[in-house]
Parts: structure tokens; sequence; C-alpha cells
């Protein structure tokens, strides 16, 4: 037995193609003076329909305290808990016993902007940043040192949305 | 005859180069409208609007590498972007596009070459692209561009009958087959789109497949055959085939302006019929003329981005079984009714010619459209009385 195949018994009115293809030029023809939904992009970042998230996770950004100094205390955590290996932290220590990182550098080639670091740090120093516009002219210039990560303006990240913290 | 070469030289030139321009702003016409209808706004960074996009888009093919496939027929891969390249520009030599122009050594007119037998040129020379076409696809030895080639061999034979057979009825009608004669006697007596409605929707779709263009663009169907006939092709070669493409376009739109829309004629008035010439004549009919054939290359695209396109069978039904016995069945009504109208009345044609007609045509259309609405004229072979005694 072939395959069966049903055939519909439609009326001539839905299988016809001369009204079928003038809906469609009609259609076409109105869709022609719709506003359009390009976004214009480097001029236009953000519109009405589309901004982007809080939650984006892109390159770092380390916050600084008062006198400008990096927050980070050389805990070691971020380091720890990175998965991508990208962070290389050299703590070291002031004459009042304080640590600070003598060497922090985050390779953000290899990072995979998990944000484990932003939720593991007790200082909320290093931060992940809604940011994406990253081109440099040599591979190196991808490796931030504290200097270059102290130095983003970019907003930080807030990991969660605020309106929905729990993620329901 | 000094005055005829430099005359005509001249010519070649200005519809030469205006035709190139043409062409390239179409590209960019069509991928802002087809942007437009996506509801997107398409490429308009170039310049102001886009408008320098064809300039650019030029300067990226001459600058791409060439390609030569290890074991293509070298001389013809190389050869078929041309030969499909010079017919369009070929077709556009009998195609009048403006009142004479007086000039103080007399009237030029504004047609290339006011061939006698300016519509068997059309037929003979609008055929030679596929030639271009097929060369293509089966010199790359590519499989997909064979394919696309002897698609576009085989519509092209399919559908170039019903054309011919349409602009019969044009002839029938003129009683003359050069183009200038033909505009002559639209202007006098009514636009044969009128007289001649069954014949334009025939000759509509049937350029509408010569062209290559959806629903007809089978040769080239990406979806299937990757790129078609030009899968082997890159750079300026590529874009001789995308030149080609839309000088065919403009072209038939032209034709179909010429046979069917009075050529250069402006409506509604009949200033720009006769003598004096002047140059505000030649420019403002110039001016028409070309607003006509913008008309019919805007529906080539606005066609392009609505209609899906035909499956292979369906297209050779459309063409044989639809479209050739329609034009022959047309042709013998409509030689009947001129022959009693000129013959036996003795009607010369006029007004009153064309809306009798008119009339004739607006039944035969009704009737045309009320059979296709019934469906399934090219639908497939499956549809068709497949599994009728499961159900």
């Amino acid at each position: 037995m072939p395959i069966a195949v049903k055939v519909m018994k439609r009326p001539g009115s839905a299988t016809s193609y001369v009204r079928a293809t003038l809906k469609g030029m009609a259609l076409t023809f109105r869709h022609l003076f719709r506003p359009k939904v390009t976004m214009q992009y480097p001029e236009e970042k953000s519109t009405e329909l589309w901004t982007i998230s809080s939650r984006w996770r892109g390159t770092h950004r380390m916050l600084t305290d008062e006198q400008g100094r990096a927050k980070c205390v050389a805990c070691g955590l971020c380091p720890q808990i990175c998965p991508a290996n990208c962070i290389k932290l050299v703590p070291g220590e002031d004459e009042q016993g304080n640590r600070y990182p003598l060497i922090y550098e985050i390779d953000e080639f290899r990072c995979v902007f998990c944000g484990y670091c932003q939720e593991v740090c007790p200082e909320e120093a290093i931060h992940v940043g809604v940011h994406y516009e990253n081109s440099e002219y040599s591979r190196d210039r991808f490796v931030y040192d504290l200097e270059r990560l102290c130095g983003q303006t970019h907003p930080v990240s807030t990991l969660w949305d605020p309106s929905d913290p729990r993620g329901e | 005859m000094t005055f005829f070469l430099v005359s005509s030289i001249a010519k070649v030139v200005v519809v030469f180069t205006v035709i190139l321009v043409a062409v390239a702003l179409i590209t960019l016409l069509e991928r802002r409208i087809c942007a437009f209808i996506q509801d997107r706004l398409g490429p308009n960074r170039v310049g102001p609007q886009g408008l320098l996009q064809p300039a650019a888009d030029g300067l990226k093919s001459l600058l791409k590498e060439e390609t030569l496939p290890a074991q293509a027929d070298k001389v013809l891969f190389l050869l078929a972007p041309a030969i499909s390249f010079t017919p369009a520009l070929l077709t556009f030599a009998v195609i009048p596009f403006a009142a004479p122009l007086p000039t103080p050594w007399g009237d030029v007119p504004m047609v290339v070459a006011d061939l006698p037998v300016g519509f068997l040129y059309i037929l003979a020379i609008s055929s030679l692209g596929v030639y271009g076409v097929t060369l293509a696809g089966w010199s790359s030895n590519n499989k997909y561009a064979l394919l696309g080639g002897l698609r576009a061999s085989a519509q092209m034979i399919s559908y170039e009958i019903a054309l011919g057979m349409s602009t019969v009825a044009v002839l029938l009608l003129a009683g003359n087959v050069t183009l200038s004669q033909v505009i002559a006697q639209q202007q006098a007596g009514g636009w044969y789109v009128f007289s001649l409605l069954v014949a334009f929707f025939i000759f509509l779709v049937s350029a509408f497949a010569e062209t290559n263009r959806v629903p007809f663009d089978l040769p080239e169907a990406e979806g299937e055959l990757i790129a078609g006939y030009h899968t082997e092709y890159s750079a300026m070669k590529f874009s001789m085939f995308y030149i080609a493409e839309y000088a065919n376009m403009v072209t038939a739109s032209a034709l179909m302006a010429t046979l069917f829309f009075g050529g250069w004629d402006i409506p509604f008035t009949s200033w720009d019929n006769g003598p004096p010439w002047t140059l505000a004549k030649t420019l403002a009919t110039g001016a028409v003329f070309c607003a006509k054939t913008a008309c019919f290359v805007f529906l080539y695209i606005w066609v392009r981005w609505t209609l899906p396109r035909f499956r292979y069978d369906q297209l050779m039904a459309l063409g044989w079984k639809v479209l050739l016995p329609l034009a022959l069945v047309y042709l013998t009504v409509l030689a009947t009714a001129v022959w009693y109208l000129k013959e036996q009345l003795g009607w010369a044609y006029g007004p009153a010619f064309g809306w009798m007609l008119f009339g004739l045509n607006a039944v035969l259309a009704g009737l045309l459209f009320w059979w296709l609405d019934r469906g399934r004229i090219v639908s497939g072979s499956v549809a068709r009385g497949a599994g009728e005694g499961e159900a």
C-alpha cells in the first residue's frame, strides 16, 4: 500500500493562485511603508525596543576606593574560583599589614565571562561589565592589568535581574 | 552621412551609459525595496541614502580574486558572462525612447537604430541571452551549474513561444513591425494595454520567465542549486551576470512600456505626438518613457520579494499547458475580431476600434482569471488523485 496522502477538499477560493498572489502583493506593498525595525548601530546603541541587559557580563572592571586605589585585598578567591584560569594575582603587603595586589591581570581572551569572580569577591572589587565593544590592534592588549581594570568606566553587571532576584 | 554617423555614435554612447547607470541604480533599488518590504532599512551608508553603494560594490568586484575551475572549459568560461551581457544591451538598440530631437541638421529620431524589422530583431536577439547562461553552466564543469544552465535553456524554450505569440497580437493590430510605428499607432488610437489586455498579461508572465526573475528564477535557485549557472564565477565575471540580469530587466520593462503602454507617449495629451519637434518635447517624452520603464522595474522587484519560486514541473506546466494554448486561442479570437472590424466594417485603428477590442479583452480576461482562480492549474502531480481511496 502506498503512503496515504490525505488531500484536503478545499473550496476554489482557498486554492486560488490569482487571489493569493494579489493578496501577497498587497501585503508586501503595505510593508513598504511600515516603520522600520533596523537599529542604526554605531549611532544608535539602544532604543525603546532594545537596550542591553543590566545582567550582561562583558569585559572586567575593578572598582576603586575614595583614594583611587583598587578595592582588591588580594584574598585570592577570584583566581581560585575562575574556571578558565584567566586571573593572575600576586599578593603584596604594605607596612600596616594591608594586603593589596602587586600584580592583577585578567586575560580577557581566556575569560569565559561566567561572572564567578564578581560573585565570589568579598570586597565587591572585581566586576564583569556591561560592555561589548572590544577591539585592539594586538592580542597582548587583551591582557588587562590592574591600572587598565581600574580605568574602565562602563557600568558593572548586576548578574541578576534586580526586579526578579531569584530568577523566577 | 557624417551627420548620421555622428548622431548614431552619440546615441549609442548615451544609451549605453544611461543603461549601465540605471542597472547600477537598480541593484541598489532592489536591495532597498527588498529591505523595506522586510521592514529593514537596507544599504544606506555609502553616500546619501546609499546612492554610492553600487560604486562600492563595483570596486569590490574588481578587486576580488578571479577563480578559474581546474576542469573548466576556459574559453567558454571566460566568454559566457559577455555572451549573456551583450544581447540585453543589443535589444535596446531598436527601442525608441523619446520624441525626435530637432537639430540644425535635421531631426534625430531618439532610437539607436530604427530598424524596419525592429520587432523580429528583438525576438532574434532577446533569446540569445540564454546562450551565456547555458554556456556558463556547461563550461564550469560543475553539476549544479550545469543543472542551472539546462533549466535556463528549457525555460527559455518554453516561454519564448508564449512571448512570441503574445507579441504577434501587437503586430496583428499594428500591421507593422517597426517599433516607432507601433508607438505612433498607440498615440493615435489608444494604448495597446487596453485593446490587448490578455496579450499584455501573457507577455508580462513570459517576460518574467525570460529574464529569470522570481517566480521563475529556477536557473539560479539558490536553495537547490547553490547559485545555479554562476556557482563557479567570482569577482567581475560574477558581477557581469548580475549586470546582465538587470539589463535584461530594464530591456524587458522598456519593451512592455513600448509595446503596450505607448512608449514615449504622454497620456491625456496629444501635444507630444507630432511635429514641430522641440527640445522640450524630447525631454518630456524621454522622462515619461523612463517613468513607465521604472514602474515595470519596480513591479519586477516587488514581485520578486513577494512570490515563492515555482517547482520545475509547475514551471513547465504553466508554460506549455496554460500560456501556450492560451496565447494560441487568444490570437485566433483576436485575429477574427481584428479581421471583422478592419475588413468587414472597414474601420481603421482608432479610439472606437480600441474600445471595441477592450470590451472583448475585458470579457476574455475575466474568463481567464475566473478559470485560473479555480486553482490547481499548476498544482503538483502528487496532490492530484493521490490517496483518494485511502481517505
